[in-house]
């Protein structure tokens, strides 16, 4: 089991319903499900460069989830050297999960609900397997 | 003559509601105030993405939706595609108006959605600006 912190870094895409799938359910775990067991931070801090969010991802384990299979979320932890303890993508569930079709990118209708809260639960589930440490 | 489109790029930041108000002020201006005269963009493909990802800002003139003072999606904007042409700085805009952020990251209020109508709206000014300046 890890002493280290546990970062969940989705992708936010914002072009299809994935994107909020795996926001909606990162923010599902970080603020209901295990809270104080997890935290997120932003990805664009990532993107631009900032020092102090690549240092806090570089001492943490972090749980990339990705909307689509371009996976910017895992790329973009990996870029700043990061280590991915654990990968989720929308799309695999998507797949397990044949007569749900999300079509809401804003708010979430009822399939793509349904599946952020299927998501939640196996992020939830890694966090218990990681170890899930406070960040404070 | 086709004019161009106007890009329109949140940071989606994770980090707070400020990064859920101007993703879904985004959203609103793409699926309903500017409909068909706006695109956007994943933030985090800059960094993920190939050269044509970083081509963005010079192929469309972009308005930069940042829920914050940190403004990455400006700074993640001008260090890899280019110039931005506009940037909506959520936060200083709702002190502006004394307007205060959500409670909640991922689930907000009739209030909260009347400060998202207010930030699309502006927006809205930024690419009706862009827009004329393309008709001059």
């Amino acid at each position: 089991m890890s002493e280290r912190p546990i970062l969940i870094i989705p992708c936010s895409g914002i072009g299809k319903p994935f994107g909020t799938i795996g926001r909606d359910a990162t923010f599902r775990v970080v603020d209901e499900l295990r809270k104080g067991k997890a935290e997120t931070n932003c990805l664009s801090l990532l993107v631009m460069g900032d020092e102090t969010a690549t240092e806090q991802i570089r001492r943490s384990d972090c749980i990339a989830v990705d909307g689509c299979p371009l996976e910017c979320a895992r790329k973009n932890v990996e870029i700043a050297g990061g280590n991915i303890a654990a990968h989720f993508r929308v799309m695999d569930l998507l797949r397990e999960n044949r007569g749900l079709r999300p079509r809401q990118v804003t708010f979430l209708d009822d399939d793509g609900t349904r599946l952020s809260e299927m998501l939640a639960e196996r992020i939830a589930v890694k966090v218990d397997e990681l170890g899930g440490n406070s960040l404070d | 003559m086709i004019k161009p489109k106007v890009g329109v790029v949140s940071c989606s930041g994770e980090c707070c509601s400020l990064g859920t108000l101007s993703r879904i002020a985004t959203r609103r201006v793409l699926e309903d105030l500017k409909a068909g005269e706006t695109v956007t963009i994943c933030l985090p493909l800059f960094l993920a993405g190939d050269s044509g990802e970083r081509m963005f800002a010079r192929q469309f003139p972009t308005v930069a939706v940042d829920g914050c003072h940190k403004l990455c999606a400006t700074k993640a904007i001008e260090k890899y595609s280019g110039k931005t042409a506009a940037t909506v700085d959520v936060e200083s805009m709702l002190e502006e108006h004394g307007q205060n952020p959500p409670a909640s990251r991922r689930l907000l209020t009739p209030e909260d959605m009347a400060t998202v109508d207010s930030v699309a709206g502006a927006i809205a000014e930024k690419v009706d600006v862009i827009k004329g300046a393309q008709d001059a």
